[in-house]
Parts: C-alpha cells; structure tokens; sequence
C-alpha cells in the first residue's frame, strides 16, 4: 500500500508559499489553523494553495471567504483577501473581477452559505458566465454554529434542527448545486470531487488546478464542488469521516464531471480602452460654454412669471408641451422648472406637469395656483378649473365649455385644438398648437427660444416642421378669437 | 459649462462619472430606475461597469466587492430596496468602504405605493443596518443639488471611508431644472487600502470580523470617533430669512423647495418668519437649530412622513422650543396653501411679531 501511494501520489512535507508563515490565531497557536482534526478544509486549502502556487498567480488572487468555518481563510492564505457576507461571496467576487480583469477571483464557500442563503448569487453568477473560480466545498451540514441542517443535509440526516432525520416531506430533498448549475449555458466547467481517500484528493487537486486555470485562460465560470468531512459535527472519527464520504455521501453527490465546456470555450476579449477623461463631458451630452447659444433677450418690459399646469390623457403630448416651454425659457435665459405628475394617478392614462417659468429664481417646483391651466380634456378640466388663480387663463381642448365649469374671474378660451391640428394633418399636434395659444397671451418667449427648444426635444424633421406649424397656428387661433372670452 | 435642462436622476449619474464613479450595480425600482438606465447608458461608454444584479441583496454587495476592489461606485434605490440593501451597508460600514447609493423615496410601509415620501428617513439615516454604525446622508432639494451633492458624495465616502446616501425623493428625482456640471471630469487614485489582485495589495485584506470583544470595541470605538469628526466638519444646512426669524420653518427635499416659497409670501405679508433646511441629515445640523433657538420662540417642521426628522429636531433643540409638526403621507404634498394657513395660524396663536 505505502509502495502504490509513493508512486500515484505525490507526499508533501512543506507548506505552500501560498501559506502565510505564521497565523494570526491566539499566540500559542499561530503554526495550526483553527480547523478541527481531520476537517477537510485543510485539505481543500492545501489544494487550493498548491494550485495558486503551481500556476504562479499568487500576487493576482482576490480570495473570497465566506461565513462559516472558513470565514477565517484569509488567515491561512497570502493573497489579496475579502471577506464577504452570508452567501454574498459570488456577488462581491463579480464586482471584484469586474473591477480588476486581471485579478484572479476565487471564492470559497461552504454549503450553508452557497447552497441556501447564496443560492440567487450563485446562481447569477454562473449564469452571467463570471470569469470566476468557485471551491464549493460540501459537508451536508452547517459546521460553524453547531450542527444545525443544510439544504445538502441528507434524507434521514439527524441535525440540531433535524433531531429526527431530514425528511423529504418536511425539508425536501438534498440540493444537488452542480447539477442545478451545470443546467445553464454559461458555466464552463463544473466537477464534484471528494476528499474521502488519497485517491480522491488526488483527483481534487487536478479538479480545482483546472478550475483556477479556466480563469486565468478567461473561459468563464469554473465550479468545484468538494465532499468534505467535518469530524467533530458528524461525531465521527476522521478516518470514519471519510469513510462516510465514500459510502454515504457520495451515494446522494456522485463524483466526477457535470459539465465540461473547457475545450470549446474561446477566452474573453478584454475590454475596449476606456476614454481619456477630456473626453467624458462630451460622451455624457454636457454642454461646453463655447458652443453656439442663441443670444436673446426676453420681453423685458414684463416680468416673467408662468405658473402653468398641463394636464390631459397619456399620449396626448402633455409632458412635452410643458418640457418644451421649460426648455425655450431656459434657452430665453429665465428660471424654469418641470416636473411631471408623479404619484398614484401616474398609471391611470392621464397625466400632468407643472411648468415654472420666472425671472426670479424658482421657490416652489409645484404648481397648485397656476396662473396657466392647459387642460387637453375634460376630466383635466374639471380637476384643476377651480386651482387656476383669479386672473389666469384657462386654455381647453373642447367645442363647448362645460357651463358648470364657468367660474367668472379666468379667462377662457375653449376651442377644438384636436381638430385644429388634424386640419394641419395630424392631431397629435394638437399640444404644440395649445402651447401657441399659451405663448401668444404671455408673451413671454421669443420665437427663437421656441425654435431652439423644439430644435433639442423633436428629433425628427418632420414633427419639427409640424410643430412649429402648429405653434404658428395657435397663436393666428388666438388672436382670432378676439382675445378670449372671459368667463 | 452651460446649464442644461434635466431630470434629477440623470443628473446624479452623469455627476458620478465626472466625479470618477466606474461602477453601478443595481435593481430597477420605481421611482429610482432612470438612474439605472442613464448608467446602464453612459457607464459602458466611460469605462466604467454597469451591471443590473439579481436582487438589491447582490447589488449591495456588489458595491462591497467594488468598493473592496478600490473603485468608485454607487447603487440606486427606493424603499423597499433600500432595506434589503441594510445588510451590505452594515457590511460596508464595517469594514469602512466607501459607496455612494442614492435612495429615490417612495411610499410605504411594504409596497406602499410609488409616489413621493419622505418615509425612508428613519431607515437611512438612522442606520437600518445591525450595528453600531451611521450612513452619511445628504438630502438635495433641486436637480443641481443632485448634481452637487452626488460629487459631495463621492468625496465624504472617501475621507470617511464611508458608506454615503443621498436622500432625494421622487420630485427631485423626476423633476427637470437647469444644471451646470463640474467642469472637468476626475479619477481619484485607487486608495491605498484596496484590493486589487496585484503584487502591491496583495497584503490588503477587507473584513468587517473582529473576533476579540476587546477588538471589536475598538473598531466601533474608532468608528465612533471618525462619525464625531464628520459631526464637526460636515454638517450643513440652508438659511432663508433666520437672521431675526421668530418663527422657523423646517424641511428637507421638496418640502424645502415648498417652504422656501411660504416664507416669502410670509414674509411679503410682514411676518417674522424663515426656513431652515437641512442639506445633511447626518451629520444632522444641530448647532444651527441651537443658534437659531436663541432668538426664534418656536420650529414648524413639515415632512413627508409621520414625522421622523423632527426627531433629531427635537434632540437638538433639547427641549427649548416647541416644535409644532405638519405632516402629509401616502404621496400626498403639503400645498404651499396648507402650508401656509398652518403657519399663520401658528403665528396668530404664538403672536409673532409683525417686521
């Protein structure tokens, strides 16, 4: 026997240089690791720290430890550590790998923190395909916090929490996480291995080897998904330990590949090259100083202060009319601001804004008292005909103000502007003929203001030209309608 | 740089890539996801990372994984988001990384609803996390405050090795109003303490554990002294006619802007009357409500909630003044209107002087 393991297997005396040298324990104990005799995060550990050193990638490690026994990893392994929260090790390793390519990003999980509180992040992760390695190592129990049941715990399994065995009816069944995995198209590689004999540990190491390798060639997420003993909480010897991985276990965890993509895999194409920081302001749309502004003076003689509510069905155009008065206004060099009906009614079909046009700077964004309501139909109309301020105008979309509507100190002007704008060829316009209206009483805009706001919000040439005809029409539709009539 | 007009959850993110953000991870959530897709846009093109995560959980933890990695990064949220995100907040608290998330607040508790409400208070700026541990929170009022505060945000993070949230609620995120942006566009260093897989840091490590009782004491124990420095340099607030106010008016966010305008019309009508509003709520600025207290003989607080600033009112006026309280909830917006015949006729029974 001590013949067949000298020549299968290679016997290692030294530690790791992946090793710290001494460990950051009680001072009595800083040569031993705080793992129990015959636990098989040793092991795995030892696996893990000879592959880091056999593929020379110590320097470029972010190691990952979770909580559980092996939340102390970072104790043990002289590489870049972070710890992470309960299952949140994929999660936090993305954002690492993401951050850093070319880091090697290995996370190290237990099954309570992978398999049920990690269960979306791993999940995700491997379906996202992260360039990640995963030691995943299976004991079918929580360790750290005393015995209690994991979702890997087996049928029958007695636990803190399962005093009477896991039943299937009560607790399911064990959850076999490779073979939930390897169901998706991302992974690359997914393996269980054991570490219930040399024989299997043997097949471990090349197992994890190849797993931090796919990362560091950048074919894409690797799984190893270790059987481990855990003496102490099974009540076990550890030769009885792994004994029971062999006979027990494994009966639930079949060794061997689940999925191996490694050969078909071609490696990630590394990102773009990221712009030089000169160039950020112009990718965002930020306006420079030296660009061309139209210079304009607004009715000067007047002072500017639009309070303006515009309401009316979705799809009615009702937050552009107000978008494109905000807009011209802060092109003519006033004070403005938007704000779109928000709240509870926002899902209901129809919708609202309110639009601050001012030479002072604006106090309240809210408009409750406007001293403009563009109402596009009547159930506007009726909602805010009594807020319009004493004075103010009421411009509304239909043939005939409602009479109960009639309040007799703001000035109305009720016209079919719908029908108005089908007759320049598309209804749809009718907000921008409204917003004509609305321009020709205030007098507060230049024309140019108008263009250059319909010029940044209307896209297409066509609805450009429209629009403006529109405008052109409301205004001619106001000045003939003898200014209005107060009611 | 010219104004622009915008909405205020554009702003925050375009604001985060001048100020050298590089990563977003997040989860959409009404009224919060037009800063998710704005990053989802312009991240890519920067450099930078966006990635939409499974559940707020994992995006949290995102931002730990980045943070850790030394990058500038922020997440946005609303509500119910954001108390998912309270475990990777307490973590990153712990182990002092700096993010910046930005809570778009909406109506609760559960669902609630997804209009705008300043009931995310208690949760963010008192921590919802385990621990003893404090967010810096900053509370814009316009979308050049969301523009302002987010660079603010980025830079506290980072002195304080902190997690910092900006508290807006869903008008100041939806609303459009012109905005100039830092001139220049920045990329801080990777901070010395980051993990980033190369020789350099590979000594670094990242943990919130402190396993002793006598290490854990003074971990919270400096933690505790750096929130104490913070409460000295960083608190701030906006004044609007306090200088002889005998009446003060207490708001944050869109209820600053509301005030803001009561006040002058109060004040048109020759009432001693002024604002104070908040800009950090924590540090919550004390001191200026213990000025103020010298001369004003009572505080209207109006919020959006069931009333959770005017706690730490309150606290700092310690007892010297009353405080009278106006509340709308569910999406509901106190009207100037309202807001105004409360604070006459607190005025009337308080006989305020006339100016």
């Amino acid at each position: 026997m001590s013949s067949f393991a000298a020549m299968e297997y290679e016997v290692v005396h030294s530690k790791s240089k992946v090793f710290y040298e001494t460990y950051k324990r009680k001072d009595e104990l800083k040569h031993q690791t705080h793992y129990c005799p015959g636990c098989g995060h040793g092991n795995a550990h030892k696996l893990l720290a000879k592959a880091i050193e056999e593929l020379g990638i110590q320097n470029r490690v972010v190691l990952i430890s979770p909580v559980g026994c092996s939340v102390f990893a970072y104790n043990y392994f002289d590489v870049g550590n972070v710890q992470a929260a309960h299952g949140r090790a994929p999660a936090v390793g993305t954002a690492v790998k993401r951050s850093h390519p070319d880091s090697i990003v290995i996370s190290y999980q237990g099954d309570g923190d992978l398999s049920a509180i990690g269960s979306a992040e791993i999940l995700h992760a491997a379906n996202r395909g992260e360039n990640m390695t995963v030691i995943f190592v299976n004991n079918a129990i929580y360790s750290m916090t005393g015995g209690q049941a994991a979702p890997t715990t087996l049928l029958g399994q007695k636990s803190l929490t399962t005093p009477f065995g896991r039943s299937a009816a009560n607790e399911g069944y064990p959850l076999r996480v490779s073979e939930l995995l390897a169901t998706l198209e991302a992974p690359v590689y997914i393996e269980r291995v054991g570490l219930g004999d040399n024989k299997q540990i043997a097949q471990a190491a090349r197992a994890i080897k190849k797993a931090v390798e796919n990362q560091v060639k950048g074919l894409g997420f690797s799984l190893i998904e270790v059987l481990s003993p855990c003496p102490t909480i099974w009540k076990m010897s550890a030769v009885d330990a792994q004994r029971w991985v062999r006979e027990v276990m494994e009966n639930t965890y079949p060794l061997g590949v689940v999925v191996d993509r490694t050969k078909e895999r071609e490696p990630r194409v590394a990102a773009e090259r990221a712009p030089r920081l000169e160039e950020i302001p112009a990718i965002l749309g930020i306006k420079r100083d030296d660009e061309p502004k139209v210079p304009l003076a607004c009715n000067e003689r007047k002072a500017v202060d639009l309070h303006v509510r515009v309401a009316g069905f979705g799809g009615q155009g009702v937050l552009l009319l107000g978008e494109v008065l905000a807009e011209a206004g802060l092109d003519a060099g006033l004070e403005v601001s938007w704000l779109p009906s928000y709240g509870p009614e926002m899902r209901s079909g129809t919708s609202n804004c309110h639009v601050r046009v001012s030479q002072a700077p604006i106090d309240s964004p809210l408009v409750t008292v406007p001293n403009f309501l563009v109402a596009m139909n009547e159930p506007s109309l009726r909602k805010f005909d009594l807020s319009v301020k004493p004075g103010g105008w009421v411009i509304y979309n239909g043939d005939e103000f409602p009479e109960d509507c009639v309040r007799g100190d703001v000035n109305v002007l009720a016209l079919n502007f719908t029908k108005a704008a089908n007759e320049l060829s598309d209804p749809r316009a009718a907000n921008m003929v409204m917003l004509g209206v609305l321009l020709e009483i205030s007098n507060a805009l230049p024309q140019a203001s108008i263009d250059a706001a319909l010029r940044t919000l209307v896209k297409s040439a066509k609805w450009y030209e429209l629009d403006e005809r529109a405008l052109a029409r409301g205004r001619e539709l106001f000045r003939e309608s003898s200014r209005g009539v107060a009611v | 740089m010219r104004k622009q007009l915008m909405k205020g959850n554009e702003a925050i993110v375009k604001s985060a890539i001048l100020a050298g953000c590089r990563a977003f991870y997040g989860y959409p959530i009404t009224p919060a996801s037009e800063i998710a897709e704005a990053a989802a846009l312009y991240m890519p093109q920067t450099g930078g990372v966006f990635l939409q995560a499974e559940s707020e959980v994992a995006a949290i933890n995102m931002l730990y994984g980045a943070s850790s990695a030394g990058v500038r990064c922020m997440t946005a949220s609303s509500g119910p988001g954001i108390s998912l995100m309270q475990e990777g907040i307490s973590y990153m608290a712990g182990a002092e990384l700096p993010c910046v998330i930005a809570d778009i607040t909406r109506g609760g508790p559960g669902l609630g609803n997804i209009a705008s409400e300043q009931s995310d208070y208690h949760q963010v700026v008192k921590g919802g996390g385990n621990g003893n541990y404090r967010t810096i929170v900053l509370a814009p009022y316009s979308v050049q405050e969301m523009a302002d505060l987010t660079t603010l945000a980025f830079e506290l993070a980072d002195r304080y090795r902190n997690p910092v949230v900006i508290l807006a609620d869903g008008f100041v995120g939806q609303m459009m109003e012109p905005v100039e942006f830092a001139a220049k566009a920045i990329l801080p260093e990777r901070p010395y303490w980051a993990v980033a897989g190369t020789e350099e840091t590979r000594a670094k490590m990242i943990t919130s554990l402190h396993m002793g009782a006598d290490d854990l004491e003074g971990h919270v124990l400096s933690l505790e002294a750096k929130y104490r420095r913070a409460e000295q340099s960083e608190a701030r607030a906006e004044h609007w006619y306090t200088e002889d106010a005998e009446v003060v008016l207490v708001g944050y966010g869109i209820v600053g802007r509301i005030l803001k305008a009561v006040t002058a019309e109060l004040r048109a009508k020759g009432l001693k009357v002024g604002m104070l509003r908040p800009v950090t709520l924590y540090p919550f600025p004390k001191a200026e409500f213990q000025k103020l207290a010298e001369r004003a003989h009572s505080f209207v607080v109006v919020e959006m909630s069931n009333g959770q600033m005017i706690e730490d009112v309150r606290l700092a006026l310690n007892g010297s003044r009353p405080v009278e309280f106006l509340s709308r909830v569910g999406g509901n917006v106190p009207s100037h209107e309202e807001v105004l015949k409360f604070v006459m006729a607190h005025a009337e029974r308080e006989q305020v002087a006339h100016v």
